[in-house]
């Protein structure tokens, strides 16, 4: 199996080549079927997926529609020179990392959290009702999640300043959605109600398989409900918690764009911007398509540093390889 | 004082639970029914406020301001069309290369999978994609909707995790049998695949159902492209207009009956009938697409 890779490369040589290959050769001819069930997809993705990453030399040019690639003008690295000297473009970093850290540290907290005590419930039916109840948003798009969002927030009569109002803990409504401090609190907490049910399933499934005389022998040392949780469930998830989180700091960079562009406005535009946003502004927007370009490499270039790193330390601590 | 402590625990644990629990399980539901009640209830009166649960002035009118068969009634077809046509395609299409890549003897297994899996983890970005669409003539084409998202790594995982589970001898006897790979495909294989197959078509149905942004991208010059999800987007910020000013509310809204519609209430109404075909379905999914979440979550 680990000559196959090359099999692409050496397809003409391997028929006039030594014996292993040339049954290599024969081992193809007697995958005809398999081959027409998956090479033309593979040269769908590759069109669709890889060959666009051809248009990154835009990133390099002053680049001007219409135009045969070569007469284009060559500019090197002036576009990505402008971005890092760009107030707006650092802005637009620090609220996409900003963001996705709250978003990661908020979505993993209440996970975890959320698949502890639901593994506590013996009722069945009970625990099921809620684990139903609980995937539900995950279901709903963006669109409507943040009408939801728009409408709990609204100053007249959006429920939130309701019940604080009845709770006493403010006197007039807070216009949540034009504070800019409030942006990604906002953004991390429609996060966590759209998706906390669906990011437990992963967890849950990691404690039910957690060996249950781990827990028997605890109980007979004397061990109550918490130091269970503590010692052997915590530790039970914690190679999932680790592959988890380091899969997703390889997606730092996608803060997300919906929500911010959705709940965004003129007010909160320091905060609300991210880098998506700014590549759609820039590019599809304003028409600057090398500046937007640029940014969308640089974000590219970094989540794919950031996964292979991810995957070395994954693989330093003794936990499994992600690719 | 020892006994007590430990009787007394686990009444003071499960009531702190259930009180997580239940709030959860509120917080989910009623933004939800509040749109529900708002849907029904008359769009003049909802503006007043005070509408919780139920509808204080019922009204049938802003469903049928949505399926009066005007531009509503057309973008929820749409939304059924792409909906319909692009999980079918995609579900045949990603088992049919799952299964190439799940027979441990194909030469390029190897090669091929992780090609696909690396689309993961990359994206060439929005304005090359675009100029592809462009090149490609899909720009405010229906295709674009269905042509460009029909294979994704993560679903080909759980499909292709899935078939390996599957006893060896199966395919071995069809073999005998004289059947070639694509008789074994569709006449063993995928007959057996229908739990993890009714998971990816959830997946794939949702993601297509609840799309917007190829329509914002590549379509958004094109009413007649135009899908329920990019109507609710449209009316969220011309709603988010009236709010200050409620006769911008009425005039924009071409369906107004005497203010019983409001682009308010059509907004609840557009919610309701955008998340309710979703809703009825997944719960009796819900046993297979936690496994397929599971397969998916074992790499590769």
């Amino acid at each position: 199996m680990a000559s196959a890779p090359k099999a692409i490369t050496s397809k003409t040589a391997a028929a006039m080549t030594a014996a292993p290959k040339s049954s290599l050769f024969k081992r193809m001819r007697g995958q005809k079927q398999l081959m027409l069930m998956s090479l033309p997809i593979l040269l769908y993705v590759l069109l669709f997926a890889y060959y666009p990453i051809w248009g990154w030399t835009m990133a390099f040019q002053k680049w001007r529609p219409g135009t045969p690639f070569s007469q284009q003008e060559w500019v090197g690295f002036k576009h990505f020179k402008f971005l890092f000297k760009d107030d707006t473009f650092l802005l637009v970093l620090r609220n996409t990392i900003g963001m996705s850290l709250i978003n990661m540290v908020s979505g993993f907290v209440t996970a975890i959290v959320f698949a502890i005590l639901l593994n506590e419930i013996k009722n069945k039916l009970y625990k099921r009702s809620i684990q139903t109840i609980s995937y539900l948003p995950h279901f709903l798009s963006w669109i409507i999640v943040t009408g939801i969002v728009a409408n709990a927030l609204s100053v007249d009569g959006g429920i939130i300043n309701v019940v604080l109002m009845k709770l006493g803990f403010i006197h007039e409504p807070i216009m949540w959605l034009s504070k800019p401090h409030y942006f990604w609190g906002i953004v991390g907490a429609s996060h966590v109600w759209k998706e906390v049910g669906w990011n437990a399933i992963i967890y849950l499934a990691a404690i039910t398989s957690i060996d249950p005389s781990l827990y028997e022998a605890a109980e007979i040392d004397g061990a109550n409900r918490y130091k269970k949780m503590l010692h052997i469930t915590l530790p039970g998830i914690r190679s999932i918690v680790i592959i988890l989180l380091i899969m997703n700091l390889g997606w730092i960079m996608d803060a997300g764009f919906e929500v911010q562009y959705l709940l965004g406005n003129g007010v909160v535009v320091d905060w609300s911007q991210t880098i998506d946003i700014f590549v759609l502004k820039y590019g599809l927007q304003i028409g600057n398509y090398s500046l937007a370009t640029a940014a969308g490499i640089f974000k590219t270039v970094v989540s794919i540093t950031l996964i292979f790193a991810a995957n070395t330390i994954a693989k330093r601590f003794g936990e499994d390889r992600l690719i | 004082m020892r006994t007590r402590t430990l009787r007394l625990e686990p009444v003071v644990f499960n009531t702190f639970n259930a009180v997580i629990m239940i709030a959860l399980a509120v917080v989910t539901l009623y933004p939800f029914l509040n749109t529900l009640a708002v849907s029904f209830n008359a769009g003049n009166d909802t503006v007043r406020g005070g509408i919780y649960l139920w509808p204080r002035i019922w009204t049938d009118q802003n469903y049928k301001a949505v399926f009066a068969g005007g531009t509503l009634y057309h973008a929820f077809w749409v939304s059924v069309a792409r909906t319909v046509i692009a999980t079918v395609l995609s579900l045949f299409l990603t088992s049919m290369l799952s299964y190439a890549v799940s027979r441990r003897e194909y030469v390029f297994r190897k090669p091929v999978t992780l090609l696909i899996v690396l689309t993961m983890y990359f994206n060439a970005g929005l304005i090359p994609s675009y100029f592809l669409m462009k090149d490609l003539h899909l720009l405010n084409s229906f295709w674009v909707y269905v042509i460009p998202g029909l294979i994704s790594a993560f679903n080909m995982i759980v499909i292709r995790t899935y078939m390996q589970t599957l006893p060896e001898g199966l395919i071995e006897s069809a073999r005998v049998d004289g059947a070639g790979d694509f008789r074994t495909f569709f006449s063993i294989i995928l007959p057996l695949c229908q739990p993890v197959l009714a998971t990816v078509a959830l997946f794939v149905a949702v993601g297509q159902w609840n799309s917007w942004f190829d329509t914002f991208i590549y379509a958004s010059s094109k009413q007649s492209l135009s899908t329920l999800q990019y109507e609710l987007m449209k009316l969220l910020s011309s709603a988010s207009l009236s709010n200050s000013n409620p006769s911008v509310a009425n005039s924009s809204n071409p369906g107004a009956v005497h203010n019983m519609v409001t682009p308010m209430s059509i907004r609840a109404a557009i919610t309701i009938v955008a998340s309710v075909p979703i809703l009825i379905v997944y719960p009796f999914l819900q046993k297979y697409f936690v496994h397929g979440m599971q397969l998916g979550s074992v790499k590769e």
